[in-house]
């Protein structure tokens, strides 16, 4: 518990923007229209894919010889960025749809 | 961490928070979608190109040639996929994320030495990622029907439950013991890709969108959490940002279904295999053709369609703009009734009906087009059940009791379009289809709408 406890303490600011953001989160996201439900919920899915970053260091960071972390991290960069570019793309092709008539 | 590095991160996330906001509204949700990619390639390229780390060459071309093969089958997916297919792609995409985190957990846990902070955010990342990666595959697969029906588990919310205490428990034992044995780490793994499957494999395709909005928030967690673990601020707020939007998204759609987050969770979740009204006589059911129907609509003045996931699954959405088109022409006044858990996600007929070039001024909300239906002359439902059954207002032993739904009945007239008498999702019997103003178009969405177009083309 000690540990925890220190480790907040050491990393205060990653907590404040940790809560921060959870904030920043909702108030972006109150008030959508329904009509927007799916697009969004598709824009943040592909947003998720920023997970892709850590599948990036994860693959700088190896010893080119660790074909374990070298395998599963390239299948991982390959999961999370088509996450990213299908999920903006299919977002993107969601909200060409959306346009008033005159 | 170098400072131009921090500062194209900062921009990332500034970025996706723009993004979100213009996400919001239908003017600006493109270039909302446009801003978002964009903070996303800076921050993959940023993460790529400006570090201080020794890295072989090889290692690059492993890494862009990882880009290259994920963009591709990413980007040739979302453009090949239909309408009516998207909830379950964004399911599919979803549970790649949840994977991806899994698998950085893994390596990273193999690397070791880290202390009990960073242990907990690695089994948290590899535990969270899993669920969704398994729960994101089952929810796929019942949408697109290759996951048949509702599997019941016996007593299966104790087993779910006490399962995920199972792995918290041995979750814990790994933090709290420094275990560094891989396999240990492994039955961690295997434990969360069974939890996701004992979680979404009880639950019934009508509550799919929520489930589906709640691992969509899930990965955002897990990404939260990677970000932790190498202090990567783009990762840690983008994450949470999609951690807690898909919150608000999951409570959203409960609300419109008139359920609350714990019983989602926790509760007895989509087991609605109550036979309530089954047992009541509910009268007989009037059958209609396309002649008598097209007639009530070409000679009505106000006329409103109610869309379901009838109408998806009959790729009906283009010959039902026809009909509106044609009707508008003839001087009806035609708008259309978006109940928000309509077809399979919130949202879902406006994408389709806008797939069709619908006019979004013409798809009103329920709290908005309720009133009207007072004044209507003739409602159209096509492919829609549980969201306009009276049950929900005035059965309290019906499983939907007290949700809130489309008053078709206070119409004149009501069409209801429906392949067979086949109870909706919910599994209850509608009394709506036994109301003395209601006709019943027996037959596939299209078949009947292109019947009803042709006769109403011929007067």
């Amino acid at each position: 518990m000690n540990e925890w406890i220190e480790f907040i303490s050491n990393n205060l600011e990653i907590t404040y923007i940790l809560i921060l953001a959870i904030f920043v989160g909702v108030e972006v996201i109150k008030h959508i229209p329904a009509v927007l439900h799916t697009p969004l919920m598709s824009g943040a899915n592909a947003l998720s894919g920023v997970v892709v970053v850590g599948a990036i260091l994860v693959m700088l960071h190896s010893d080119p010889k660790n074909y374990f972390a070298l395998t599963l991290g390239f299948i991982a960069v390959v999961l999370g960025i088509l996450n990213v570019v299908g999920g903006f793309t299919v977002t993107g092709r969601m909200l060409k749809m959306f346009k008033k008539k005159n | 961490m170098s400072i131009s590095l921090s500062l194209i991160y900062l921009a990332a996330t500034i970025a996706f928070i723009i993004g979100l906001k213009k996400m919001g509204h239908p003017a600006t949700a493109k270039n909302g979608n446009l801003i978002a990619a964009a903070g996303m390639a800076l921050a993959i390229a940023g993460t790529i190109f400006i570090h201080d780390l020794q890295v072989p060459t090889s290692i690059y071309i492993l890494i862009g040639m990882a880009i290259l093969i994920g963009s591709a089958i990413g980007g040739w997916m979302a453009i090949k996929v239909k309408m009516t297919k998207m909830p379950e792609l964004v399911s599919l995409f979803n549970g790649f994320g949840g994977a991806s985190a899994a698998l950085i957990g893994l390596v990273e846990f193999s690397r070791g030495g880290g202390d009990k902070m960073i242990t907990t955010t690695i089994v948290s990342g590899i535990i969270i990622g899993a669920i969704t990666f398994s729960g994101s595959l089952i929810a796929w697969g019942k949408l697109n029907g290759s996951v048949k029906s509702v599997i019941k588990i016996p007593y299966h919310n104790t087993v779910n439950n006490l399962f995920l205490v199972g792995i918290i428990a041995f979750a814990f034992f790994i933090v709290t013991a420094g275990a560094s044995n891989e396999v240990l780490v492994f039955g961690l793994l295997a434990g969360g890709l069974i939890y996701g499957i004992l979680f979404v494999l009880p639950i019934g395709g009508a509550d799919m969108p929520v489930v589906i909005s709640l691992l969509n928030s899930l990965t955002g967690i897990a990404a939260a959490i990677t970000g932790i673990l190498y202090s990567n601020m783009v990762m840690l707020i983008g994450g949470i940002l999609v951690g807690s939007a898909g919150i608000i998204l999951t409570v959203a759609m409960c609300k419109g279904m008139n359920r609350t987050l714990g019983a989602v969770i926790f509760g007895t979740f989509g087991a609605t295999d109550s036979v309530a009204g089954t047992n009541k006589t509910l009268g007989t059911i009037k059958k209609t053709n396309p002649s008598d129907s097209a007639i009530m609509l070409n000679y009505a003045t106000n006329v409103i369609i109610v869309p379901g996931y009838g109408l998806a699954v009959a790729q009906a959405q283009h010959i039902i703009h026809e009909l509106e088109e044609l009707l508008t022409k003839k001087g009806v006044n035609v708008k259309y009734a978006i109940h928000p858990v309509a077809g399979r996600m919130p949202g879902h007929m406006n994408v389709l009906l806008a797939e069709s070039n619908v006019d979004y001024s013409l798809l009103l909300e329920m709290e908005d087009i309720n009133p009207q239906f007072k004044n209507t002359d003739v409602v159209l439902v096509v492919g829609a059940n549980d969201v306009v059954n009276p049950a929900a207002h005035n059965d309290p032993s019906s499983p939907i009791y007290g949700m809130p739904i489309l008053d078709v009945e206070n119409a004149k007239h009501i069409i209801v379009n429906k392949r067979t008498m086949n109870a909706g999702y919910a599994g209850i019997e509608n009394e709506l289809f036994y109301n003395d103003k209601t006709v019943m178009l027996f037959g596939d969405a299209k078949d009947a709408l292109t019947s009803l177009v042709s006769e109403l083309k011929n007067m």
